[in-house]
């Protein structure tokens, strides 16, 4: 049952980002990538990681996507106001897509899928055990990260900021 | 999974479900007499005894409506907005822990639809999520008013669960427990979590009401400014659904600081009266003091939306980004300060 299951989410997951590429309406867009997001949730769930499936839904669909939502209908964008995009840029987009999927399949090729790790905890995936990994064994790359993190949200406010007027 | 415990669930959803929705039902009663109260005014009371019967006059008004669906708006999507608005604000209730467990029949049933490691990211979640309602209703209605007030609705919700979270995690570093259930047993007697975290109380009850988009923070619908804001296009029972649901969540959050603060269905000398009334009606009784605490609460978004005026949306976004989220920094600073001393002691 998991298992068909699984392959039905999956399926759905795949049909939706299908429809994130094709629909013309950007708005339409975001709100399949939003429908998107939560089949992944349900993954997360099917593989017993309740905290990731509830950070994915809070961060991902609660905040991320209405922030994307949210400028896409401040510029408002529909088919008349499309900016018309040159071809130097839809070449690059391409060759960029093309570089991504190369790598995607390397990275495919080099896992070694008939031999899948089996986690020694079951219940890695809940709060608690989380937690304690990620403060022990894993403490340099999470405080690395958070570092990565804010010097991003710092450089945001800083690009964001206005120059400082000249002239008093 | 047996037959029993599936229809145990079932039943208790049901009764969750019909009895948030009368509670909404009758908010919109309450909203209005306690706006003539404190308006030195009458209120409704034509309908029925003192006005008993309005909210089904209204309602039965509502359905009867005609639907208006403008014309160049996307079909699927305004309908979609009210129908996700009240399918969010609906399920926040399943992590909610309305009673003890109580004994039918040999039998122990919890009063609580599921009780899962995450049940408080669970609520925010569903909060983030509730602006997805006004949003795509608003963006749907093709109109400028509704698309400002929908923009409206996006950044404040954006910018009030920052400090909402953040005083979640204060919370959480007293509790140390993510389980709605967990954390109301843990206040027993007395050991209720306003103790513990006033200031963490306050900065959660302003971000609800912002959450919430009640006075003085309902700028989406700001109709002096906007019309209606999003819901300015909609008409009959879609209309509905949108004020339906702003209750709807008015409840929830009110049961929510209930539950997380005060107690939940924790009263002074529980012990005693479980003892005498016995394993039913004990817990029962828990679950009517829940009810009360959430009633005062509600009682309280209606007193507030009748005494405080408006914010402007500057002010709005200066409370949020300038006030509440340093306060909720310092309170979680605060707070592991003394849990470190208090734990060296």
């Amino acid at each position: 049952m998991s298992i068909s299951l699984f392959y039905f989410i999956a399926f759905l997951s795949i049909f939706f980002s299908l429809l994130v590429i094709f629909s013309k309406n950007p708005v339409h867009s975001v709100l399949y990538l939003i429908i998107t997001f939560f089949t992944f949730t349900i993954h997360y769930i099917l593989l017993n990681a309740q905290f990731l499936a509830i950070v994915n839904f809070i961060v991902y669909m609660g905040a991320i996507m209405v922030l994307f939502l949210f400028v896409l209908m401040l510029l408002n964008l529909n088919k008349e106001s499309e900016p018309a995009k040159s071809n130097l840029l839809k070449i690059a987009g391409v060759v960029a897509g093309m570089c991504l999927l190369v790598t995607l399949v390397g990275s495919m090729k080099v896992l070694d899928t008939s031999n899948p790790v089996v986690l020694q905890n079951q219940n890695l995936g809940l709060v608690k055990n989380l937690g304690k990994v990620l403060f022990s064994e894993f403490l340099l790359p999470f405080e690395v990260s958070s570092i990565l993190l804010l010097s991003a949200m710092v450089g945001a406010v800083l690009l964001a900021k206005k120059e400082p007027k000249l002239y008093k | 999974m047996e037959l029993a415990f599936v229809i145990e669930k079932f039943v208790l959803i049901t009764v969750i479900f019909s009895l948030s929705l009368v509670v909404a039902m009758y908010s919109t009663l309450a909203e209005r007499k306690i706006a003539a109260f404190l308006q030195d005014r009458i209120g409704p009371n034509r309908a029925g005894p003192g006005g008993m019967f309005q909210p089904l006059a209204d309602g039965a008004k509502m359905f009867f409506k005609e639907e208006i669906i403008p014309a160049d708006s996307s079909k699927f999507l305004f309908i979609a907005g009210p129908s996700l608005a009240i399918l969010t604000a609906c399920i926040g209730s399943a992590v909610i822990p309305w009673g003890q467990n109580i004994l039918i029949a040999g039998r122990t049933v919890s009063l609580q639809v599921t009780d899962i490691n995450v049940g408080i990211l669970y609520i925010f979640g569903v909060v983030s999520l509730g602006v997805y309602g006004v949003m795509i209703g608003g963006w749907a209605s093709n109109n400028k008013f509704s698309l400002m007030g929908a923009i409206r609705a996006a950044s404040q919700n954006i910018s009030y669960e920052i400090p909402m979270g953040l005083s979640i995690i204060a919370l959480l570093l007293v509790t140390g427990t993510l389980s709605l259930k967990e954390i109301t047993e843990q206040q027993h007697g007395w050991h209720w979590n306003i103790l513990y975290q006033p200031l963490g109380f306050i900065l959660f009850l302003v971000c609800s009401f912002a959450e919430t988009n009640r006075t003085p923070f309902d700028l989406p619908e700001c109709e002096t400014e906007l019309v209606g804001g999003y819901h300015t296009e909609y008409s009959s029972m879609k209309l509905g659904f949108f004020l339906f649901a702003e209750y709807i969540n008015m409840f929830i959050s009110s049961a929510v600081m209930a539950t997380l603060y005060f107690g939940g269905y924790n009263y002074p000398g529980m012990d005693w009266v479980n003892n005498a009334m016995g394993p039913l009606w004990g817990p029962l009784i828990g679950m009517v003091v829940l009810f009360a605490k959430i009633f005062a609460f509600i009682f309280f978004f209606m007193w507030v939306r009748w005494t405080v005026p408006r914010f402007r949306y500057d002010q709005l976004m200066n409370l949020g980004w300038k006030v509440l989220i340093p306060l909720a920094i310092a309170n979680i600073v605060i707070t592991g300060v003394w849990i470190t001393i208090y734990d060296k002691l």
